[in-house]
């Protein structure tokens, strides 16, 4: 046997692969429908979390920034082990889906409410004051004149950092999430020949490589002429 | 019956005071000029007269609605009173219909076709009928400023407040947003102007105020004041300003 035919049965393994295909296809529906709601859940956290720090009231900044900053500093990975091994010691037991899903939205909840936060303070002032002259109250001007110049500012590093965040879902495989990289490993112990984690990546690579190239279109598209 | 009444106006920003008991009374169909050197405090006062400044004490009553009382509905009450600013402040997202039809639909409760019709007719009145789908951007200066003016128009309010309309424009086009304030100065409508343009002020404006350091040094008509000024700062004031 050449090294190259080698490397093809070690890692392009046939037969592995095609054995184990519904298991990565299983796993590419649990990390879709675990990133599609971590998305959902965290962009919208943290466009709460921004329209409530709009409010300007004090000490509710205060814990929001506090919140922000703790998981903007934690790793991802922490969070998540800490909801699944650490919780059921206070009788409260989320399973590893639920343990990711929420440790992520909570990390992509604190980015984004920081991308919104600048988006809104970077609207001009005399927006504010022209739309309130009309008779407009804040949260009309907030929501028909601010928020639709901030979110168009925001949608380039939002994107971004959506995809960064979502990748995380690999990280559910330490839970027990059997989600792409979860069941590509299983597959590895069982079969004894890592073809699995080439499928892994492949299947990695037909989901976020679309929002990748996704995100550098918006930001072409949507980058502010002025 | 005055349309605006401001009594007493002071105005705290910390430790400097800006405002120090300014009173402007404007009555119906009157054209107020507000002259003085930057940081005289012309434009806090106007801004004060919407309540986009908080006076630190005093009154202002507009068309017989105390602006300070805790009981004003702010909102309703600013549909009276149009703010034109120095840098036009049009929204960039909307096209210039889109502008002047939001507070319609918004604040003054009128429907989509309502409020467009409203938008169009406001656009006209300052002669831009045509460029009611064009965005700020595709706009100039001057039209941006007459966009501006429509959208405060529109709401048909009582009195208009022009902070320095002209002073971001291009010379060339500072007329044209001028031709629109003598229109609506021939309307009838009361307005408080903050501004620069010593001729327009000498044909259209009833009084001119000078102001210098949060006071009103002295008010009068445009000659009285133009031609033989009684105070000394504004005799300099106004000497600085012909000179350029």
């Amino acid at each position: 046997m050449s090294s190259w035919e080698r490397f093809l049965e070690t890692f392009f393994n046939a037969k592995v692969m095609a054995k184990y295909l519904p298991d990565i296809a299983h796993g590419m529906l649990v990390t879709v429908e675990l990133a599609a709601l971590v998305i959902a859940a965290g962009l919208a956290a943290g466009l709460a979390l921004a329209l409530l720090r709009s409010l300007g009231f004090r000490p509710l900044n205060l814990l929001i920034i506090f919140v922000v900053d703790l998981f903007r500093a934690l790793p991802p990975l922490v969070v998540i082990v800490f909801f699944y091994f650490g919780l059921p010691s206070v009788d409260v037991a989320p399973s590893g889906f639920v343990s990711t899903w929420l440790s992520l939205t909570l990390v992509l909840m604190a980015f984004s409410e920081e991308i919104y936060w600048a988006g809104i303070t970077s609207i001009a002032k005399g927006q504010w004051e022209a739309a309130r002259s009309t008779g407009l109250t804040y949260g009309q001007t907030l929501i028909n004149v601010v928020l639709p110049q901030a979110l168009r500012l925001t949608i380039p590093p939002l994107t971004n950092r959506t995809i960064a965040i979502t990748k995380g879902t690999a990280l559910g495989t330490v839970v027990a999430v059997s989600e792409i990289l979860g069941m590509a490993s299983s597959a590895v112990s069982n079969s004894y020949n890592p073809s699995p984690l080439t499928m892994a990546a492949v299947a990695y690579l037909i989901l976020f490589f679309p929002m990748v190239v996704f995100g550098r279109w918006l930001e072409t598209r949507m980058a502010w002429k002025r | 019956m005055p349309i605006v009444e401001a009594r007493g106006i002071h105005k705290h920003f910390g430790a400097l005071h800006v405002l120090k008991g300014v009173d402007l009374v404007l009555a119906e169909r009157e054209l107020v000029f507000v002259i003085g050197p930057s940081g005289s405090g012309k434009s806090t006062l106007l801004r004060c007269l919407n309540r986009l400044e908080e006076p630190s004490s005093g009154s202002v009553v507009v068309d017989g609605v105390d602006l300070l009382d805790p009981r004003t509905d702010i909102n309703h009450a600013r549909q009276r009173i149009g703010m034109v600013f120095q840098s036009f402040n049009l929204y960039p997202h909307m096209t210039a219909l889109g502008n002047v039809t939001l507070a319609l639909r918004k604040v003054a409760g009128k429907s989509r076709d309502e409020a467009d019709a409203l938008g169009r007719a406001a656009l006209a009145r300052v002669g831009l009928a045509d460029r009611a789908g064009h965005t700020p951007g595709q706009l100039s200066g001057g039209q941006q400023q007459r966009v501006a003016i429509a959208r405060a128009i529109a709401l048909e309010p009582r009195v208009m407040l022009f902070d320095e309309p002209t002073s971001a424009l291009d010379p060339e086009l500072v007329g044209s947003v001028l031709g629109v304030m003598r229109d609506l100065r021939e309307s009838g409508m009361a307005m408080v102007v903050v501004s620069h343009e010593m001729g327009f002020a000498r044909n259209a404006a009833d009084r001119v105020l000078f102001m210098d350091e949060g006071a009103i040094i002295e008010q009068g008509s445009p000659a009285a004041i133009f031609e033989s000024p009684s105070h000394e700062r504004t005799r300099a004031f106004i000497g600085q300003i012909q000179r350029h």
